[in-house]
């Protein structure tokens, strides 16, 4: 009966993928900066994922999870219609740059001061495209450098290299604000 | 190695993604190249920093249950529009009648009503903070809360020997009114117990209905009754139930 097939593969679908809901709903604030945005994105992403799990082979959830959402987020994207801040997914100019910029000019000796998770978010918010995706998949979703390639359709050479420079740009800007606050 | 490939390769190595071999190389670069040794430094104390922070966020209650009322449920419930059409088209039926079965229809519609509260209940009890309003293992702690909270205080039975461990009861609210909720813990998974009063002093034996992915079991007892919510199976819930009632009745005859 296909009313039960259905709630079945649902019921399948819910213990493999609702666990991930917080690791979902938190790549999605930090890619869409806004609580009721990202909770109509991850909501959209549950439904793509469960639409498609049957093709779903694995893996791992979490990856194949944050690519969908990737999409979903992507078209929210072009429905705000700011292109600049879309996720590039072939290696942009920004890519290229150097990333060491940033880093030769701070004094070695310096030591970050521990910053409320706020104010972290926040820089973190800052963060331009593609390089806070990366940033946020490694640091705070715990994804390997091998998952995050495979949610972001990119190479892993690529992935390392965008983590780089995410790194370089928020300890700048930490440093920064550091200084301002002085 | 080149400081180019080190500035790239130092992520890998703080991240622990390299090869024993390749983790050695940049460790050998670190160790004579004072730039790099540097920016190792700085990256390791911003990384432990981060790890300190709580920079995640967590999904508001009110989205995980969006989410699983759009997935499919495990008994669909002929809607009463569409109970009351196949009724129309039935010619030969008195209004009489007609009115009984809208009744029988509407009482359904409220039992589900009130199993979507239930459910919804214990989502919500889900959330970080929101499950236990005293907490104990002891029902001897338990029971005596509830006094001069409701009317009538819930039973609360420890199960801890039959597998079912008691770890408090909160104050809750199913249908506008003030209901106790007993909880119980079965390995990882919650179990709900929600207890109110009803004019009602018949046995209802129990029965499993399942709702947003979760197994509600309903009975009722000496006046009370009684859902059982949890994420655990069929058989598993059906178990605490069959213990509850089995306890129960000894405390009464006891
Ligand atoms: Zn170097």
């Amino acid at each position: 009966m296909p009313v039960s097939d259905d709630f079945q593969k649902a019921q399948r679908f819910r213990e493999a993928a609702l666990p991930y809901l917080d690791d979902v709903y938190t790549l999605a604030r930090y890619l869409l900066r806004d609580a009721s945005d990202a909770e109509d994105a991850v909501q959209e992403c549950y439904l793509r994922a469960l639409k498609h799990f049957d093709s779903y082979r694995g893996p791992a959830m979490k990856p194949w999870l944050f690519a969908i959402l990737r999409n979903v987020c992507n078209a929210e994207y072009a429905r705000r219609a700011h292109s600049h801040a879309a996720i590039e997914d072939t290696p942009g100019a920004a890519d290229q740059t150097p990333i060491w910029q940033e880093g030769d000019a701070s004094p070695e000796t310096e030591v970050l001061r521990s910053r409320d998770a706020g104010a972290i978010r926040k820089m973190i918010d800052a963060l331009a495209e593609p390089f806070k995706e990366t940033f946020v998949l490694r640091e705070i979703n715990n994804l390997s450098y091998r998952e995050i390639a495979e949610a972001v359709g990119a190479p892993v050479g690529t992935v390392m290299s965008r983590l780089a420079r995410a790194r370089a740009m928020l300890r700048a800007a930490w440093m920064a604000e550091e200084e301002h606050s002085k | 190695m080149t400081c180019d490939e080190a500035k790239i390769l130092l992520h890998a190595l703080l991240d622990n993604e390299l090869d024993a071999g390749h983790a050695r190389e940049v460790e050998a670069h670190i160790a004579t190249c004072p730039t790099c040794k540097a920016e190792f430094a700085a990256q390791q104390e911003m990384k432990r920093v981060l790890a300190d922070a709580s920079l995640r966020y967590s999904a508001p209650a009110t989205l995980r249950a969006r989410i699983e009322a759009s997935m499919p449920q495990a008994r669909p419930q002929p809607s009463r529009r569409s109970v009351l059409r196949g009724f129309a088209m039935g010619s030969a039926v008195s209004a009489l009648a007609a009115s009984g079965v809208v009744a029988v229809v509407l009482r359904q519609d409220d039992q589900q009503r009130i199993l979507s509260e239930v459910v919804s209940a214990h989502l919500r009890s889900l959330q970080a903070g929101h499950l236990i309003d005293v907490v104990s293992t002891d029902q001897h702690t338990v029971k005596p809360w509830f006094n001069g909270k409701l009317d009538v205080a819930p039973p609360v039975i420890d199960l801890t020997a039959q597998g079912f461990t008691l770890v408090g009861g909160r104050l809750d609210y199913i249908d506008a009114r003030a209901i106790g909720a007993v909880v119980y813990k079965r390995r990882q998974h919650i179990i709900n117990l929600f207890v109110s009063q009803t004019a009602s002093t018949e046995h209802r034996p129990p029965k499993t209905q399942t709702m947003q992915g979760f197994n509600c079991r309903r009975w009722g007892e000496r006046g009370l009754n009684f859902w059982a919510v949890s994420d655990i199976g069929n058989d598993e819930l059906a178990e605490f139930v069959d213990k509850f009632e089995v306890a129960m009745k000894a405390n009464v005859e006891g």
